[in-house]
């Protein structure tokens, strides 16, 4: 204690800084120092954070490139469902085209089918008209003919058939 | 600090620069070269914090880094962004150089600050021996790298050719005080923000003026935090640009 009191005494007014005798210790532990640091640093510390940072760099570069890629992906997803969509779109528009088509070709055809059936049907009841016109004609001349004999006798007269026959003619022209 | 003990009855006494004195760890006696002292002490507890910082704190190699692995990242890709960006690409060869004086003048400085203890970094002959070593490193590699035309560094092409001799005895002159102003700064700034909080300290044992004292010593360790950091960051600013003028020597 006495000599480190002495020892203050004596460097107290001056500047321990400038007391060269303790120079070469410290020069010597300095540079011993820094080799250690240096080496500690240069072999171990420094590879190893920068070893870290790259794989890190590397890692968020992947993950970023990943990512790119999910959202590529994502986007053809996108065109392909679209593309879906219209294709759905357009099938259901031809779908429906094509019952139009049907359901029109079916109805022309029933259509047609229906009026050749009117058709016969009308020719059918033109002919049995025409039919019966003339059978009534027929009966027309034949109770004519009766009824005119009939006539005939009765005022008492006596006419033969095919006088009768040729006035009624005759008459049913006329 | 040791000398509170008798310097009581003389009332106030200042002995701000005990705190830089070097002596022996283990007994009196003189101090040779190889003598354990407080600088031993000092620069091995340094040591210490480095390999805790960049070798423990990595020692996981997190991915997601731990709080330590930041820390040691962060150092790390400061001094590197400082080296690339002040020197150049070709520079990066020698940022193991540059961060073994930045990461050991922070540390110093930082174990400097604790109370009682000892901060390497405020002696000039701890700073001139690194200011040197930086001076002459890169004088050499100027010269190995270019040859003569590392004397273009002093030749100033760009100024008309009457000013040029005049430049170039500006610049030699300034060149040989490089490492005289880069050792002084970094040893002056850190002795004589100790030396003031000591001083206030001093005054600390007057009872009128005590609070006062101490907000002042508060005060003072705030900015020596920050000069701390700033001087570390200045001399290993400095290491990079004279570094550049070694291998871009043209102006």
């Amino acid at each position: 204690m006495a000599t480190e009191a002495k020892d203050v005494a004596e460097s107290a007014p001056g500047m321990p800084q400038l007391d060269f005798a303790t120079f070469p210790n410290q020069i010597f532990w300095l540079l011993v120092t820094l080799v250690v640091i240096y080496f500690v640093l240069s072999r171990i510390a420094l590879p190893r954070i920068g070893a870290v940072l790259a794989e890190r760099q590397g890692t968020i570069t992947n993950d970023v490139a990943a990512a790119e890629e999910l959202k590529q992906k994502a986007v053809g997803a996108e065109a392909a469902y679209e593309k879906a969509l219209a294709d759905a779109r357009a099938e259901a528009g031809r779908i429906v085209a094509d019952a139009k088509a049907d359901i029109q070709a079916d109805l022309d055809k029933e259509l047609a089918k229906a009026d050749t059936k009117i058709a016969a049907k009308a020719a059918e009841s033109e002919k049995a008209i025409a039919e019966i016109r003339a059978t009534s004609a027929e009966s027309v001349k034949a109770v004519a003919k009766d009824t005119a004999k009939e006539l005939v006798a009765a005022l008492g007269g006596k006419a033969d058939a095919k006088t009768i026959t040729a006035a009624i003619n005759a008459r049913m022209k006329g | 600090m040791a000398d509170e003990a008798h310097s009581e009855g003389t009332g106030l006494v200042f002995h701000p620069m005990d705190q830089f004195i070097v002596k022996p760890l283990f007994g009196d006696g003189p101090i040779h070269w190889y003598t354990i002292t407080n600088v031993t002490l000092w620069m091995a507890l340094a040591v210490v914090g480095v390999i805790l910082l960049l070798v423990m704190g990595t020692r996981r190699r997190a991915i997601v880094p731990t709080r330590t692995q930041s820390i040691a990242e962060l150092a790390y890709g400061f001094i590197y962004k400082m080296v690339e960006d002040v020197t150049g690409k070709d520079g990066l060869k020698y940022f193991p150089y540059v961060m073994t004086l930045f990461i050991f003048i922070v540390f110093a400085n930082f174990l400097g600050l604790l109370p009682m203890a000892f901060t390497p970094t405020s002696h000039i002959a701890v700073t001139a021996v690194m200011a040197m070593a930086v001076f002459l490193g890169v004088t050499i590699l100027g010269f190995v790298k270019n040859g003569a035309g590392f004397l273009g560094l002093f030749w100033v092409a760009s100024a008309p050719l009457a000013l040029r001799p005049i430049l170039a005895l500006i610049e030699v002159i300034s060149y040989f005080v490089r490492p005289v102003s880069h050792s002084i700064r970094l040893a002056g700034n850190m002795m004589a923000g100790h030396a003031v909080i000591k001083v206030f300290a001093g005054f600390a044992a007057i009872t009128a003026i005590a609070p006062l004292s101490i907000a002042a010593i508060t005060a003072m360790y705030g900015l020596e935090i920050l000069v701390s950091f700033i001087q570390a960051y200045v001399f290993t600013i400095l290491t990079c640009v004279y570094l550049k003028d070694a291998l871009h020597p043209a102006h």
